[in-house]
């Protein structure tokens, strides 16, 4: 550090450079995603604790309970693999809404945050859909080891879908109140950050959870 | 005020540890298993006596250790105090070779501790030899019931609170819980290990002296969890034998009429709902109570309510007229029983022999 | 400091002007001081609570048999006693002067996010007072701080007990990770120009990696006490063996949480016994590198021995070596540590003030719970001392004679730079005095307790197994503690008005928090100081500065370790400190009401569930756990869009 970087702080005394030359907010949010990462492993290590532990019916994939009953398999692996489709569509939206706020694209902005926003509502929407189906399919969170961990991992994932949908919408308001400049492009970054990481978590439990048998 | 420092903070603790040595030292002779009835430091059993040595063994290195550091301490406090006048001191940074050594004797120490450890952890969880008497436990809140199989394994024996072993005949316990966590512990015999529901496990020891031990529940488990007591009873020659077999005969007929009238209120009254006891075959039960302990043989144990109370008819009394008040949180309720009943219950429970 | 520059701005920005004084002030405040203030002086509470518990426990085992609490309320105060201690007294002890003194420390004006730190004060404050409530009313947790299940389930548990102990940690753990992200950033981010890693103040660096384990051990344990909030309240079968539950898998999230929060605990007094030992040996602190290094490990290798806390579940014997190597393997970073202090102390010329007493107090102390810790990693033989008295005497001498003599050591260190007033050494030195004997006769005769067969957690025992007077002895100890302690509580409010002015530096100290006035202005530093060196104090450039002293304490400053009056020079602040950030033009973020709100809204999401199941009858506060949501949702809005931040 040295006196010209001194005459920058004089010149923006709120924001005074940091040591790393990593925005400070997006360190924090790095950290958070650390932290958010053990939060998903333990849930995701529960899950394969009891992977193949239930006492009853019905499983994941068709197979033997424990107590050695058949049971029915309950995913319907296509449908999901679609809305993942959809999940991984809207990473590409953010990477596009981003782009726009860097570059004073008002118009491109809005257009890629709600899009991207309208792409998680879409996967909160399958991921009811298939709630809904198992709930009648006679899986709860009360039915056995799968009903519990998988509800709890993926209710977790979607919470978070629905907090950044609230927050890609939060932006994309303010964009269309003309306050998301490329001056707070920080601030759609770190959305951005929050939006990949969720997305990310999804391709691990979409693998672990559907895929592995 | 150095040596006031010195003086008072340390005293506390350098005859304690001098104490702690004198007192190990001193401390395998009958004299000491007296005063001491559930001490870990009179082993009897060839697992215990493993757990010891370990034991010894790193306490001495740990206790090494301790005055080394100590006595650097106390050193460097007298020698290097502020004086008025002292020079400015000499202003070291550290020391490579010093803190190279400082890594490479600690990790020696360790690895002298590391080996027999390791050695230990094999040894002390080998498979059970085969002609081993096998014994099943389970954990209930909060008293023990101990399962053998006898004529064969065509019959069980099902008792509580009291295990019986051979001197000289290796045993294992199969251990699993009912309700929530226990901890199966006799320190004489050897180490604990929880008892854990949906799981089995298990400890071996050969007992080598005759005798009766004491131990208890070692994993918190609720309201009465410090009055989970058990006994166990090493039988030298055939005793244990003659245990098992007298234990395997069904519950004695009752001979005069108060006993007889205990025996009604035991198997027609509230006590069937929870306890059994045995009365033709060994298979076939006259009550279906499982919830407590079995009474088939009720009369013989030294002691009831798990190991809190001698086994007699004041105490006996106490329990039946209220048992949550003698173990707190007991699933057994107070059954409102007139003194009259208690009379013919006691009297009965005690010709169970 | 040769040079400094000014990074102070020619002219201030439109900022709210400062309420200074009164209660709204501190409810307010987002200065990293007042925070640290304020979880100075909750944790000192809770650190009294969490004694009174301590007596409740010792005086009902003075004596067999004894009937003084019920066994219900015993287990409700073991259990309480533990987190009392861990999650609202000591961690937030730990966590005042990760407050006050890391951002002086390092040379930063506040926290990398002053309103985060202010709300993790405000969720540590009411998830504080939730456990609290549960204990007054004996409602507290029953089943150990451990929880290990199944007894945490619903049909073993039907009382609101477990509830206050998911819901009310669920509460502190989160404040906990608010706050490690936010120091993680300012001790990453906010350091002053010049002040590379390695030249970071050693405390610091000990902040810096117990946050890192904070923000991921507590994140396990979040997942964990969610699992098992979801068992008691929703039905789950998590925890439950009838059906399928694993009991075990309950204890290896808790150990991956528990094990590093041993060292959450411990690494930050490393810290403070680092900077204690070289200011009162006049010599800088013995291999610092290696010193950082030894914790980086340790903290690294606190990640892969939990199962050590499991050695009687019957994980198999490969399990048991592997995690009985791993311990031993964590002694010897540990023995580098004790053996650099040593070394730091070799050739001084040591100073005993009561805060350098405690920190050698430390030092034997924590060898000891070293020793008989590596006595546990003997799997085998641990056996026989799992469970029992032994490990009671093992961890209080981590947790007493380590993370609480440490912190003694940091409070008379560090307390006139908080109060700009020194603390009583004649009343210090009977502290230490009191402290030592109380502990080790409190603690001492434990170990015996535990070879000679009681298990711990017990609420009685009869008079024929030979622990009686060993359990008096150690309830005598623990009304010594008592007694002392109120002798340092009377110290710190008599000292913080009265005790004699310390000036900048009583203590000769080399870091940078010792450079400015004490108590610091609110701005910390009128310029931002550029460093050269470790010890900017200490250093040959630092010596040209006039007041600064060299490596030395002026001979009067000796005068306080007899208890005289006269105390170094007496300085009072100048006029120039009294002026506000304001006339000088500095920027600080104005105060701000949405982080008590905020925290009061995860109150309510919270608390409202603890009344699902109360007295059997359903009281189902749904509405207060919606308006607690809204109430969250509003809050950070507001707290985004708030301007001046």
């Amino acid at each position: 550090m040295s006196i010209v970087n001194a005459a920058d702080h004089a010149a923006n005394p709120a924001h005074l450079d940091t040591s790393t030359g990593l925005d400070n907010r997006k360190m924090a949010f790095w950290t958070f995603i650390g932290s958010e990462c053990l939060l998903f492993g333990s849930l995701i290590a529960t899950y394969l604790a009891y992977k193949g532990r239930s006492l009853v019916g019905p499983l994941p994939h068709a197979g033997r309970t424990l107590t050695g009953q058949q049971a029915e398999g309950i995913l319907d692996i296509p449908l999901t693999s679609l809305s993942t489709f959809v999940l991984l569509m809207s990473s590409l939206g953010m990477v596009l809404a981003l782009a726009a706020v860097q570059r004073a694209d008002r118009k491109g902005a809005i257009t890629w945050l709600f899009a991207t926003a309208g792409l998680g509502l879409v996967f909160l929407g399958f991921q009811a859909y298939e709630f809904n189906h198992f709930y009648h399919a006679g899986l709860t969170l009360q039915t056995n080891l799968f009903g519990s961990t998988f509800f709890l991992l993926t209710g977790f994932h979607g919470a978070h879908v629905l907090v950044g949908v609230i927050y890609l919408g939060t932006l994309g308001m303010l964009a269309v109140k003309n306050q998301l400049g490329p001056e707070r492009s920080m601030s759609v970054e770190i959305a951005g950050l929050y939006w990949h990481f969720v997305d990310v978590i999804w391709i691990v439990i979409f693998a672990l959870v559907y895929l592995i048998k | 005020m150095k040596s006031r420092a010195k003086s008072s903070g340390y005293s506390p603790w350098k005859p304690a540890f001098g104490l702690a040595l004198l007192t190990l030292l001193a401390g395998c002779g009958e004299d000491h298993l007296q005063t001491y009835p559930q001490t870990t430091f009179a082993p009897a059993s060839d697992f215990a006596r493993e757990l010891d040595w370990l034991f010894k063994y790193t306490l001495v290195l740990g206790v090494l250790v301790g005055l080394f550091v100590f006595g650097l301490l106390g050193y460097i406090m007298w020698r290097f105090r502020y004086q008025p006048g002292n020079p400015e001191p000499e202003q070291v940074h550290g020391n490579a070779r010093l803190e190279l050594l400082w890594t490479f004797i600690p990790a020696l120490i360790l690895a002298a501790i590391a080996v027999p450890t390791v050695r230990s952890i094999f040894n002390t969880q080998r498979e059970a030899p085969a002609n081993a008497l096998i014994v099943e436990v389970r954990g209930y809140q909060w008293w023990w019931e101990f399962r053998y199989a006898v004529n064969g394994g065509r019959d069980t024996v099902v008792t509580a609170n009291e295990v019986h072993v051979a001197v000289g005949t290796p045993v294992q316990l199969r251990m699993t819980s009912g309700d929530v966590l226990h901890s199966f512990w006799v320190p004489q015999m050897g180490g604990k290990r929880d008892v854990i529901p949906n799981k089995v496990n298990t400890i071996n020891f050969t007992p080598e002296e005759p005798g009766v031990y004491l131990g208890q529940c070692a994993e918190f488990c609720g309201d009465s969890h410090a009055l989970m007591k058990m006994r166990l009873v090493a039988h030298e020659g055939d005793g244990f034998q003659r245990w098992l077999q007298n234990e395997s005969e069904p519950a004695p007929a009752p001979r005069d009429s108060a006993v007889m009238l205990g025996k009604q209120l035991v198997t027609k009254g509230a006590c069937a709902g929870c306890h059994t006891l045995r009365y033709g075959a060994a298979k076939d039960s006259a009550t279906l109570g499982r919830t407590g302990p079995n009474l088939t043989h009720f009369g013989r144990r030294r002691t009831l309510a798990a190991g809190i109370l001698e086994n007699n008819a004041e105490n006996l009394s106490k329990w039946l007229k209220n048992p949550p008040e003698v173990k707190p949180g007991a699933l057994m309720p107070n059954l409102n029983l007139k003194d009259e009943e208690i009379r013919y219950i006691v009297a009965y429970l005690q010709t169970l022999q | 400091m040769a040079s400094t520059a000014t990074v102070a701005a020619p002219h201030a920005p439109a900022a709210a002007p400062h309420t200074e004084t009164g209660v709204w002030s501190w409810i307010t405040t987002v200065d990293h001081k007042r925070i640290g203030i304020l979880y100075f002086f909750s944790s000192i509470f809770y650190f009294l609570v969490g004694g009174i518990e301590a007596l409740f426990i010792r005086t009902q085992l003075i004596v067999p048999e004894n009937n003084f609490i019920s066994a219900d309320l015993y287990n409700q105060m073991f259990t309480q006693h533990a987190l009392t201690m861990i999650f609202l007294a000591l961690m937030p002890l730990t966590a005042a002067f990760f407050n006050y003194i890391v951002p002086l420390q390092i040379g930063a004006r506040d926290v990398a996010f002053p309103r985060l730190n202010a709300l993790s004060y405000w969720v540590y404050f009411f998830g504080g007072l939730m456990l609290l409530f549960a204990a007054v009313t004996k409602m507290a947790p029953n089943v150990g701080w451990f929880a290990y299940a199944p007894i945490t389930e619903r049909q073993y548990n039907p009382g609101p007990n477990v509830d206050f102990y998911v819901l009310g940690l669920q509460i502190v753990g989160l404040s906990s990770i608010l706050a490690g992200i936010n120091f993680i950033v300012t001790i990453l981010n906010m350091r002053a120009p010049g002040m590379r890693l390695m030249r970071m103040p050693i405390f610091t660096w000990m902040v810096l990696i117990t946050q890192v384990l904070i923000v991921t051990a507590m994140a396990v344990f979040t997942i964990a006490i969610t699992q098992l909030m979801f068992d008691r309240m929703f039905g789950t079968t998590f925890f439950d063996p009838a059906r399928g539950g694993d009991p075990l898998v309950w204890q290896h999230l808790f150990w991956m949480f528990g094990h590093p929060e041993v060292y959450i605990l411990i690494i930050p007094i490393f810290g403070m016994i680092s900077e204690v030992i070289p200011t009162f040996s006049r010599k800088p602190l013995f291999g610092y590198n290696v010193m950082v290094f030894a914790s980086v490990l340790i903290g690294w290798l606190g990640w892969g021995v939990w199962s050590h806390h499991m050695f009687a579940v019957g994980l198999g014997p490969i399990a048991d070596a592997f995690f009985a190597l791993s311990t031993m393997l964590i002694a010897i970073p540990t023995g580098i540590k004790i053996f650099n202090w040593i070394g730091t102390m070799w050739g001084g010329s040591i100073r005993f003030t009561t805060s350098m007493l405690f920190a050698v107090a430390f030092i034997a102390m924590f060898t000891l719970g070293g020793i008989s810790g590596v006595m546990h990693s003997v799997a085998p033989s641990d056996l026989q001392q799992t469970d029992t008295y032994f490990v009671v005497a093992h961890i209080h001498y981590v947790f007493f004679g380590g993370t609480v003599l440490g912190l003694f050591a940091g409070i008379y260190f560090w307390f006139p730079k908080l109060f700009g007033r020194l603390m009583d050494e004649k009343l210090g030195k009977i502290h230490w005095v009191g402290t030592m004997v109380g502990m080790n006769l409190a603690f001492f005769p434990m170990h015996y307790l535990g070879m000679y067969g009681q298990p711990r957690r017990t609420f009685t025992y009869p008079g024929d197994l030979g622990w009686n007077w060993m359990n008096l002895m150690s309830t005598l100890g623990a009304y010594l503690l008592a007694l002392v302690t109120g002798v340092f509580v009377w110290n710190v409010i008599r000292s913080a008005r009265k005790g004699a002015i310390a000036g900048d530096n009583p203590w000769g100290a080399a870091t940078l928090e010792w450079s400015i006035p004490s108590p610091p202005p609110v701005y910390n530093f009128r310029e931002i100081p550029i460093v050269h060196s470790r010890m900017p104090l200490w250093e040959e450039d630092a010596s040209k500065e006039p007041g600064i002293p060299h490596g030395k304490v002026a001979e009067d400053v000796n005068a306080i370790t007899v208890g005289g009056t006269q105390v170094g020079e007496m300085e009072y602040p100048d006029a120039e400190s009294k002026m506000s950030a304001h006339d000088l033009g500095i920027h600080l973020p104005p105060p701000s009401y949405w982080p008590i709100i905020l925290a009061f809204g995860i109150l309510l999401v919270f608390g409202s569930l603890i009344f699902r199941n109360l007295d059997g009858a359903l009281h189902n506060l749904w509405y207060l756990s919606v308006a607690g949501v809204l109430l969250v949702a509003v809050s950070i809005f507001k707290w985004a869009f708030e301007p001046g931040h």
